[in-house]
C-alpha cells in the first residue's frame, strides 16, 4: 500500500504519495520549480541543479527531481538564495557553450533561453570560454552541434531508456565531456542508430535538430514520451 | 581452519624467524623500491650466501617504517637496529657488523621525535611483517581475532564493540563507522556488499597506499569481520591502478587467505561464506566519492549520483553495500582484538583512536606517521616533521582539494574532526602538506583548484564550470590582470559552487580558496592592487604605460 504524506511547500500545504518526488508534488499544485535536465519519462539524475530546493532541518540543497517527499515536509523552492544560485547555472551554461540565438534553429523554441528569461538573466557576467567544439552532420535526417549542447544527456537516457539502443553516450570528463554517437564514431556510420529521432526531440536546445530547419524553425515534440510510458504502464 | 590450526601455523612461523641469530629487514614499500631496496635485498642475500651464514641470518622484505625521506631503510632484528640509506655497496659492512658494533655512519636514531611521538594502531606491525607471506603475519596474531569473533561473538556483539569504540570513517568525512555497520546490517535483504575504498587519489596522500602494501592481511581480516558482522557474503577492494604494488600484493594476499580457507565457502567451519575480489580505478580522482565508485564498480561510467538513498540502503546493484576506507577497515583488527572500550580511551571526546598522515612538504621529516587524535599541528609539525634550518612556518594544508589551509595562529588546535572544520579545513583522508614562507597563497588556491577542473567528472553545471571559471579567475589573480571585481565574483563562484554542487568533490572545491581569502586575503589584494606577489612566486605581466 502506498501512504500518502502531507508537506507544506512555498508554506502552501500539499500532499502526494510517498513515492512522488518534490518536483512532482509541487507540479500537482501549481508550483513550477525551475529544470533542464529532468524530463518526465526518463529516469531522473539531479544533475543540473536547477531544481534544488531548502528543506528545513536539512543543510544541503537538495534536488527537487530525485528527492521524495516525507510526512510534515517543510520546502522552501524560491528563496533569493535559490534564484542567484540558478541565474548563476544558466550564466554557466551561455559562458561554457556558444550559445548565439539569433542564428539557432530552436530560437525561440529552447528551453535553455526560456528558462533564462524565466529567471531574469538578462546579462552573462561571468567570462566567456569560446570552445572549440565540433559539428557532427553525417547523419542523413539529423546533426549535432555540440556548441549548443549542455550536456543534460537526456538524448543519452532517451536512447538507452526508451528506444534500447543506447547509440549516444558521453566521452572524456569536466570541461571536455563531450557527447558521443557509439564508439565516438561520425553519427552517419553508428550501426546501433535507429533513425528513431527520439534525441532530437528530447534535446531542450539546437544542439540535435533535424536538417533542413532555418533559424528559429526547429520545434520539439516529446509528448510520446508520455504515451509511451502509459502504454508500457498498462502492459505491467 | 580453527585456532588450534591457526594457532600451529603461527607458532611455525615464529620458530622459523626466530631459528636466525640475526633478520635483516628490508623495506619493499614503494618508496624505497623506487631508491632500489630491491638491489640492497640481492647484495645482502648474496653476501649472506658467499660467506655461508645465510643458517644463522635471514634477510627478508618488510613494510614501510614511515620515515620514507631516509630511504632505503634496512632494520636488523632483534637488535632493533635501523639504517638509513642503505646502498647496495654498504651490503658488506652490514654483514661484518651482524655479531659486532652497529654501523656507525647508517645507524638511524629511533627514539627522535619523529618516532617517538607516535602511536602506532594501524601500523602496529610498524613494517615488520613481510607483505607477501600469510605466515609472517599470523606470526605475529594475524586472523586469529577473526577466528575467535566467529567463535564466540554474534554480530550484533562486533557491531557493539565497533559503536563502543567510537570509531569513525577515515576517508574524511567521519561518519560513526558503528552507526553505518548497523544500518547496514539492519537493512531488509538477502544479499549485501562490503566494499573497500581504496581510490586514494589526494595531491600528497600515500597512507592507505602503504597499508595495502605492508599489511595486506589486516586489511582482508577487517573485511572479513565486517563482512561476518553486517551479513555480507561479497565484497571488492577498489583499488586505483595506479598502485601496482598494492594490486599485486592483494591479490597474492587474497589467493593466500582462499587457500587457507579463510575466504570462500564456510569459512573456519562456519556458514559464514565471504568472497573477495578486487577492481581497479581507471584513474578519475571521483570514483573516491562512493556512489561513483559504485558506478564504476558495475562497470558504469563513475559519475556521482544524488543522495539519499545512501549505499547502506541501496548501492552495488541495489543491494545494501558498506563503503569503508583502507584505513577505517585496518583500524578493525586492533579494535576488536583490544574491545571497544581500549580503542575509546584514545584520542579526544569526540574523535577517537588515531590517524595517519602523510607529511610532506617543507618538513625535515617526510614520511608516513600515525598520531593520537588531539595532538596539536604545532606538535606535528615543529617537533615530528621539523622545520628545515632557515624556512619559515606559513601554514598546513590537510584534506586534499577539499581541505583548507591552516595558518599560524591556528597552530595549536588539536587534530580532530569538529576542530579542523572549525578552523575552515577538513580532516580528510590524512594528506599533510606543510607550507612555507617561500609560497604564495594564491598559487596554492590554484593549484588545488586546477587539480578539482581536471577532475570534474562533468555531471554536474556547477562543479563542470564553475571549477574551471574559479581557476581562469586564479590563473588572471597570479598574472596581475584581475580587478576586484574578480574577486568578488570569485567569492560569489565559490558560495554557488559549494552549496550546489551534487557531490563531495564540487563541495569542497572552493575550500582552498575560501580558507586562503580567509587567512591570507592581503596577499589576494599585493596581487590585484599592488600588481606584486609578495612571496615572489608569481610573474607578474606589467601593463605597458602604467
Amino acid at each position: 500500500m502506498t501512504r500518502v504524506f502531507t508537506l507544506t511547500i512555498d508554506d502552501r500545504e500539499a500532499t502526494g504519495r510517498e513515492d512522488e518526488t518534490i518536483l512532482q508534488v509541487a507540479r500537482d499544485h501549481g508550483i513550477t520549480i525551475p529544470r533542464l535536465c529532468q524530463l518526465d519519462g526518463l529516469s531522473n539524475i539531479g544533475a543540473c541543479r536547477l531544481c534544488v530546493v531548502e528543506v528545513r532541518g536539512v543543510p544541503k540543497l537538495l534536488p527537487a527531481c530525485t528527492t521524495f517527499i516525507n510526512e510534515g515536509m517543510e520546502v522552501y523552492t524560491n528563496s533569493e538564495r535559490l534564484q542567484k544560485y540558478r541565474r548563476t547555472i544558466i550564466e554557466m551554461l551561455f559562458a561554457e557553450g556558444n550559445h548565439i540565438c539569433s542564428v539557432c534553429v530552436a530560437n525561440g523554441h529552447c528551453e535553455l533561453q526560456s528558462m533564462a528569461i524565466q529567471l531574469g538573466v538578462d546579462h552573462i557576467s561571468l567570462p566567456y570560454f569560446y570552445p572549440k567544439r565540433t559539428v557532427d552532420a553525417s547523419h542523413e535526417r539529423y546533426a549535432l552541434d555540440r556548441n549548443r549542447c549542455i550536456l543534460c544527456t537526456r538524448c543519452v537516457r532517451v536512447c538507452a531508456e526508451i528506444e534500447g539502443a543506447h547509440t549516444w553516450d558521453l566521452m572524456a570528463r569536466g570541461s571536455q565531456t563531450t557527447v558521443i554517437t557509439d564508439l565516438h564514431q561520425p553519427w552517419g556510420t553508428s550501426e546501433s542508430c535507429t533513425s528513431c529521432g527520439k534525441c532530437v526531440q528530447v534535446c531542450p536546445t539546437g544542439a540535435l535538430f533535424e536538417k533542413g530547419n532555418a533559424v528559429g524553425e526547429m520545434t520539439k515534440h516529446n509528448s510520446f514520451l508520455k504515451t509511451l510510458a502509459e502504454m508500457r504502464e498498462n502492459d505491467k | 581452519m580453527n585456532t588450534d590450526e591457526l594457532h600451529e601455523l603461527a607458532t611455525a612461523a615464529k620458530e622459523a624467524q626466530t631459528a636466525f641469530d640475526h633478520r635483516i629487514i628490508v623495506c619493499s614499500g614503494t618508496g624505497c623500491q623506487s631508491l632500489q631496496s630491491e638491489q640492497v635485498y640481492e647484495s645482502i642475500e648474496g653476501e649472506l650466501k658467499s660467506r655461508g651464514i645465510g643458517h644463522r641470518c635471514s634477510v627478508v622484505h618488510g613494510g614501510c617504517r614511515g620515515l620514507c625521506e631516509a630511504g632505503p631503510l634496512v632494520s636488523v632484528e632483534p637488535d632493533h637496529l635501523l639504517y638509513q640509506g642503505v646502498k647496495t655497496d654498504d651490503a658488506p659492512e652490514l654483514v661484518d657488523s651482524l655479531d659486532a658494533a652497529p654501523v656507525e655512519r647508517l645507524t638511524l636514531d629511533v627514539s627522535i621525535p619523529f618516532f617517538s611521538r607516535q602511536k602506532k594502531i594501524v601500523l602496529e606491525h610498524n613494517g615488520m611483517i613481510d607483505p607477501e607471506s600469510i605466515e609472517s603475519y599470523m606470526a605475529t596474531g594475524g586472523y586469529s581475532t577473526l577466528v575467535r569473533i566467529l567463535a564466540e561473538l554474534t554480530p550484533a556483539q562486533v557491531i557493539e564493540q565497533l559503536t563502543k569504540s567510537g570509531l569513525r570513517g577515515r576517508g574524511g568525512a567521519g561518519y560513526s563507522t558503528g552507526l553505518k555497520w548497523n544500518t547496514v546490517a539492519k537493512a531488509v535483504a538477502n544479499h549485501r556488499y562490503v566494499v573497500c575504498n581504496g581510490d586514494e587519489g589526494d595531491p600528497g596522500a600515500f597512507m592507505d597506499r602503504s597499508v595495502m602494501e605492508d599489511v595486506p592481511h589486516q586489511l582482508i581480516e577487517g573485511m572479513l569481520i565486517a563482512a561476518y558482522a553486517v551479513g555480507a557474503d561479497a565484497g571488492y577492494l577498489y583499488v586505483r591502478a595506479e598502485y601496482p604494488l598494492a594490486v599485486k600484493r592483494l591479490r597474492r594476499a587474497i589467493r593466500q587467505a582462499e587457500k587457507h580457507g579463510l575466504l570462500g565457502h564456510d569459512i573456519c567451519g562456519t556458514r559464514f561464506s565471504f568472497k573477495l575480489d578486487i577492481r581497479l580505478g581507471a584513474g578519475a580522482f571521483v570514483c573516491g566519492e562512493e556512489t561513483a565508485l559504485i558506478a564504476s564498480i558495475e562497470g558504469r561510467r563513475g559519475t556521482p549520483r544524488p543522495r539519499p538513498p545512501y549505499p547502506a540502503a541501496h548501492g552495488i546493484w541495489g543491494y545494501p553495500t558498506l563503503i569503508n576506507n583502507v584505513e577505517t577497515f585496518a583500524n578493525i583488527v586492533p579494535v576488536l582484538r583490544e574491545g571497544g572500550e581500549w580503542f575509546s580511551t584514545i584520542g579526544t571526546e569526540r574523535s577517537k583512536g588515531t590517524k595517519v598522515f602523510a607529511l610532506t612538504g617543507s618538513v625535515s621529516h617526510t614520511g608516513l606517521i600515525e598520531v593520537p587524535m588531539g595532538i596539536t599541528l604545532r606538535e606535528i609539525v615543529y617537533e615530528i616533521g621539523g622545520l628545515p634550518p632557515g624556512k619559515r612556518f606559513k601554514a598546513v594544508q590537510t584534506g586534499g582539494p577539499s581541505g583548507g589551509c591552516i595558518p599560524a595562529e591556528h597552530l595549536d588546535i588539536p587534530v580532530d574532526y569538529e576542530s579542523l572544520a572549525q578552523v575552515g579545513s577538513f580532516m580528510g583522508s590524512g594528506g599533510m602538506i606543510v607550507i612555507d614562507e617561500s609560497a604564495c597563497m594564491v598559487d596554492v588556491a590554484k593549484f588545488f583548484m586546477e587539480f578539482c577542473m581536471s577532475e570534474s567528472c562533468g555531471k554536474c553545471i556547477p562543479c563542470r564550470v564553475g571549477t574551471a571559471e574559479m581557476y581562469h579567475l586564479l590563473d588572471k589573480i597570479t598574472l596581475g590582470e584581475a580587478t576586484l571585481d574578480d574577486l568578488a565574483m570569485l567569492e560569489d563562484l565559490a558560495d554557488v559552487v559549494k552549496h550546489s554542487s551534487l557531490c563531495g568533490l564540487g563541495q569542497g572545491s572552493p575550500n582552498p580558496v575560501v580558507s586562503t581569502l580567509r587567512y591570507f586575503r592581503s596577499e589576494y589584494l599585493a596581487h590585484i592592487v599592488d600588481k606584486t606577489c609578495p612571496a615572489g612566486v608569481c610573474t607578474i605581466h606589467q601593463e605597458v604605460g602604467v
